[in-house]
């Protein structure tokens, strides 16, 4: 650990210096030396500055290999951030090393719920044979095409490197192939839809379709059309339309849009902000990577409406840092609609003012809940704040902000075209619209899905090949980590936000991870429950703790103990994380895990090939 | 904050300040060092020591200039506008950058951004008050409140930081060789009148000797016994040798201290007293006028004695026997008949209320969260506010080829002035002595950081260690002074004297560097590389 005092580590490095300035150009350092008489510096400056921490870490990491003492040093004289809250923010985050660089690649492999039933233990030992510097991963949202894996370069950027096909257990990545992809800096190409060409699709309508790095193409298939519009129609029309189309959150939360912009727009207080949550980390989903890869310009579209409909000036658009493909496709669309005059200080010629920051997390999955994202963009540690107050007041900045996932900001773009009451024809009553789904585990052709409120947990199974021949379902994890298990029982079981809730069980963002007969759901529930111990941040004790035992608790199931030894315990754990956390990630912590002690799923240890082991 | 490091000498009025500056409260810091609490400032700007009424006038004239005068204000409740117009009107922002070293636009920014601000305090402390124009510092800096009506509101004015939490109280008791309790003029003859009557004694009818015409008398001839309370003159008077010279000439020295300091060495009697703090029942008057109980928590150690009944027995023995024991609140009580900005505090008063602000002259008055309301009152009853022409007059050491280099002594956050009180305190950030210089001096005088040098001045020669500080400004050197026992600064600041306040010019002396010649071996010789 650095010696947490200006001036006490080593120098910085010139490359970290530049990459330093680089990252805070366009603000310049907190100190100007305007002459040896004449400094500007202050608290002013100070906080200004301070959200560009993040950036300039990356860039720092991205430079040397490591967030060397030097480094940190040097940014923290430049922003006058205090070392020790630098290095506090630095270690939050798994993509950020403190240790200097033993190889220019950190090849992080998905050892996560999916990616552990297609051989990542096999790939993992296999590039480690092979010289790779190599760490577990959590989830890195490439479920239906895993094993995945990320590779973090020096002085380069990133890949995402999975089997191009993706799903079929026939086809499994080799650490041969992870290799030639390192070799040639080449990311594996998108995913392909196994719906295109279909008539039914409404957000995913232009994936696959259009070239995602032409705004020409773009607007060639119908986009910023809903931007004139909404010009047209002014903010309050626009908010209107979002309440009477019954579209609601698309996160996991379901908050009605309408109703929380709404809420945004009516603060007096300026400025406001618009956030797109893009920190896309549940386990099992990957739905906006597949749009943003895909269709980035959309987003883009939608935040800009969204932005000008709720009063804000500022967007920020927040992607988790295991996605440089879709970073960097948003980056460069983000520079074309400037060009062309669709960001920046007059929004299409309409007089508006609206800006996009692209920021990307550093591998936290914590700051997918919105406090922790402001958080994180703030230049703080991504740890989430007490409600109330909420973000509609006291959002990023302590400003009011409008905060929505990618999934729901899209839709925005066709409740405008097409008004409100139109858009919610489509799906159930009470869960107006369509819905994307992330299908994987075993089902014959995994990914992204997009049908109407309304079909059932078969239905969407089937839509992906269904169980592929030999097998046979045992249960499917439906939400994500943060939801829970449902067995055969509830294969009918439609998939609205009123029938699921009924159910007791939650959407989430869309996860249906399908396991078999033979898969080890001992060790998938361990795996979750390490997720959850490793991704808490640790800021309140319920779930600091709570998740620690959880683990324990699974980890003798493994071995041995079984569960009516540790019913009780769990149960006890369960209640004091989802009474006393202070966010969703300890509240939700232990839903998947009683699921699983309720379906039976942890009843012994079963012989399966399916763990990671 | 304008000659002032608050962040170092008054930490806890300065955490009050940066919750203003949190909170966007733009902060200007004028002072020859980027301080640490310049560095907290939205700008700084370095000016030539002594230089600040050049300065302040150079501001007033811009603000002038640029009709930026609040003319009610002028108009109704100050006098002496018209002369004070024409007299700043040759201090052009470029004749005050050349004084004062600071940029043009920098000095016009301050001037406009203090003029037009709703609310503006002007901090100050030694930074302005240790020059031998230390009064004239201060009242160019109010002729500024003046032109801009920042004074007698809310939120603006004019605030001088008091150095212990309890100076302020020792001059509201009359602790002043011209004012008697509650700032009372003592060559007034009513109010001596008052005071005798209550006393039951006959005051002196003219002013007394402030500190420095003290020594002055002791080198006369003219006292021959002090009996010192509280004070450590040997380590805290400028040309330290000769103050210890007139003490040591003293016939009799009395010394009434909580430490044995090195003045008390000298005495003939030493009272060992109860620290004010913890020992001792009482009040204390804090930098913005509010008296607060004090109380004992533990009995003072070994002989040490309350204060009071020390000053009582003395009297005693002198043959006065009707002070008898009045316990601390009866003497409070005491004072509020004959000190009216007292009269209405009582110590319930002050305990129910967390401490009351004077000027608190009856029972039912609520105290005065700030002074000179009265200028706001249309007509202005009493006195209107003068400003005042005052003269730039550069610092009497001047430099020379033969001492090139302006010192300034500073303070550092963990110690305090000739360090009787915190010498005892181990600091992890205390480093001893060191005189610090620019890095383009260090290069000229071939001098590197860790060095031993001597360094001399009119009065005398010192050896230092030499730390070679960065962005310094060039010529400039400063050290604290808070280890006299082994680094006595005070043997070579300057001797000059501001004759209005009686306080010596310690923020500009003129000194000269020079290498020791180095012996292998020798620890001088010793340096750490740059």
């Amino acid at each position: 650990m650095p010696d947490l005092y200006f001036g006490a580590a080593d120098e910085a490095t010139e490359v970290e210096r530049a990459a330093v300035a680089e990252a805070i150009s366009g603000f310049g350092p907190v100190v100007i030396r305007e002459s040896e008489r004449l400094v500007h510096a202050g608290r002013s400056r100070t906080r200004e500055r301070r959200h560009l921490l993040l950036p300039v870490l990356h860039s720092l990491q991205r430079a040397s290999g490591w967030i060397s003492p030097g480094g940190l040093d040097h940014a923290c004289a430049e922003l006058e951030v205090p070392p020790a809250e630098a290095y506090g923010v630095a270690t939050f985050y798994h993509l950020f090393t403190h240790e200097p660089p033993t190889s220019a690649d950190t090849v992080h492999v998905c050892d996560d719920v999916a990616c552990r039933l297609f051989g990542a233990g096999k790939l993992i030992e296999d590039l480690r044979d092979n010289g790779h510097h190599v760490k577990a991963s959590p989830c890195l949202g490439q479920c239906e095409r895993g094993p995945a894996v990320l590779v973090q370069r020096t002085a380069g950027p990133d890949l995402t490197v999975t089997t191009v096909d993706g799903g079929s257990s026939t086809t499994t990545l080799t650490a041969r192939e992870v290799a030639v992809a390192i070799d040639g800096a080449s990311s594996t190409p998108s995913v392909t839809l196994h719906q295109a060409g279909s008539d039914q699709l409404r957000l995913l309508a232009r994936v696959g379709v259009v070239d995602p790095s032409s705004l020409k193409d773009y607007r060639a298939h119908g986009g910023y059309q809903a931007l004139a519009a909404s010009l047209t129609m002014g903010s309050d029309r626009v908010i209107e339309e979002i309440i009477a189309s019954g579209l609601s959150g698309r996160g996991g939360a379901a908050f009605p849009t309408g109703v929380k912009w709404r809420g945004v727009a009516d603060q007096e207080g300026r400025p406001h902000h618009l956030v797109c949550n893009a920190d896309e980390s549940e386990p099992g989903t990957f739905k906006d990577r597949v749009v943003m890869e895909g269709d980035p310009f959309s987003v883009i579209e939608a935040m800009t409406v969204a932005g000008i409909a709720v009063g804000a000036e500022q967007g920020w658009l927040y992607i988790r840092g295991e996605y440089p493909v879709a970073a960097a496709r948003l980056a460069h669309a983000i520079g074309e609609a400037c060009a062309a005059g669709l960001l920046g200080a007059d929004v299409a010629g309409s007089g508006r003012r609206f800006e996009i920051h692209l920021r990307s997390g550093a591998g936290a999955y914590i700051c997918g809940e919105e406090t922790s994202l402001f958080n994180s963009i703030e230049g703080f540690r991504g740890e989430p704040r007490n409600k109330p107050p909420f973000p509609t007041t006291h959002g990023l900045f302590g400003e009011p902000t409008a905060i929505n996932n990618v999934e729901t900001l899209i839709n925005v773009l066709h409740v405008v075209l097409m008004g409100g009451s139109a858009y919610a024809t489509a799906g159930t009553e009470r869960s107006p619209g369509t819905k994307l789904f992330c299908l994987s585990g075993r089902v014959a052709q995994p990914g992204t899905y997009e049908v109407e409120f309304g079909a059932t947990l078969r239905e969407m199974i089937d839509l992906a090949g269904g169980v592929p021949d030999g097998r046979e379902l045992r249960a499917v994890m439906l939400g994500g980590a943060a939801g829970s298990f449902v067995g055969p029982e509830s294969l009918d079981l439609p998939l609205t936000l009123e029938d699921t809730r009924a159910a007791g069980v939650s959407l989430g963002s869309g996860v249906i991870m399908v396991f078999d007969q033979d898969d080890n759901m001992v060790d998938s529930v361990r795996r979750i429950a390490e997720f959850f111990r490793d991704e808490s941040c640790g800021q309140c004790v319920p779930c600091r703790v709570g998740t620690v035992r959880q683990e324990e608790v699974l980890v003798r199931l493994g071995s041995g103990s079984t569960i009516d030894d540790e019913r009780d315990l769990l149960e006890d754990l369960a209640t004091v994380m989802k009474d006393a956390s202070i966010c969703g990630l300890g509240q939700t912590a232990s839903g998947a895990v009683l699921s699983a002690i309720e379906l039976g799923l942890l009843t012994g240890p079963k012989s399966g090939d399916g763990g990671g082991n | 904050m304008w000659g002032s490091n608050a962040r170092n000498a008054h930490p806890i009025f300065f955490h009050h300040a940066l919750r203003g500056v949190n909170n966007g409260a733009r902060m200007w810091t004028v002072d020859p060092r980027r301080t640490g609490t310049a560095k907290f400032a939205d700008h700084w700007l370095g000016l030539n020591v002594g230089t600040d009424i050049a300065l302040a006038n150079g501001v007033a004239r811009e603000i002038v200039a640029s009709g930026l005068q609040n003319e009610e204000f002028i108009a109704n409740s100050t006098t002496g506008y018209e002369e004070f117009v024409a007299f700043v009107e040759p201090w052009t922002l470029e004749r005050t950058s050349e004084v004062t070293g600071v940029p043009v636009g920098a000095i016009r920014d301050l001037a406009h951004a203090y003029a037009t601000a709703g609310k503006a305090q002007i901090c100050w402390t030694l930074g302005i008050t240790e020059h031998h124009t230390g009064v004239d510092n201060v009242q160019s800096l109010c002729n500024l409140s003046l032109l801009t009506g920042h004074v007698g509101r809310w939120g603006s004015g004019l605030v001088p930081l008091r150095g212990q939490n309890n100076v302020q109280g020792g001059g509201d008791m009359g602790a002043l060789p011209n004012k008697l309790t509650g700032f009372q003029d003592v060559e007034d003859n009513e109010v001596r009148a008052k005071f005798e009557a209550a006393w039951d004694c006959t005051i002196p009818s003219t002013n007394g000797w402030n500190l420095t015409q003290m020594f002055e008398a002791m080198g006369r001839g003219e006292i021959k016994a002090i009996y010192c309370i509280g004070e450590n003159p040997v380590d805290s008077e400028a040309d330290a040798t000769h103050a210890r010279a007139m003490l040591e000439g003293l016939d009799t020295l009395v010394v009434q201290d909580v430490f044995m300091t090195r003045t008390a060495e000298l005495a003939d009697v030493v009272f060992p007293a109860a620290l004010g703090w913890a020992e001792s029942d009482g009040t204390a008057t804090n930098s913005e006028r509010r008296v607060q109980r004090v109380r004992a928590a533990v009995p003072p150690p070994g002989q040490a004695r309350q204060e009071v009944g020390i000053i009582n027995d003395l009297a005693a023995a002198m043959g006065d026997d009707d002070w008898g024991q009045p316990t601390p609140e009866e003497l409070w009580d005491e004072l509020r008949t004959v000190s009216p900005m007292h009269g209405g505090m009582s110590w319930a008063r002050i305990e129910a209320e967390g401490g009351i602000q004077w000027p608190c002259p009856t029972e039912d008055h609520p105290g005065s969260q700030f002074l000179h309301g009265r200028l706001w009152e249309r007509p202005v009853q009493g006195r209107l506010a003068p400003f005042s022409c005052v003269e730039d007059r550069p610092p009497l050491d001047v430099l020379t080829d033969e001492f090139p280099l302006r010192l300034t002594t500073v303070r550092a956050l963990d110690s305090y002035n000739t360090g009787v009180q915190t010498e005892h305190y181990s600091s992890p950030i205390r480093t001893g002595e060191a005189l610090s210089i620019s890095t383009v001096d260090a290069v000229a005088l071939g001098v590197v950081n860790g060095e031993r040098v001597t360094v001399s001045s009119r009065r005398g020669s010192i050896t230092m260690t030499v730390e070679v500080e960065e962005h310094l400004a060039v010529g400039l050197c400063h050290t604290t002074f808070h280890f006299p026992e082994t680094t006595d600064i005070n043997q070579i600041t300057s001797d000059a004297v501001d004759p209005k306040s009686g306080t010596a010019e310690f923020k500009a002396a003129a000194i000269r560097i020079d290498r020791l010649p180095v012996a292998a071996g020798q620890p001088g010789s010793v340096v750490q590389s740059a």
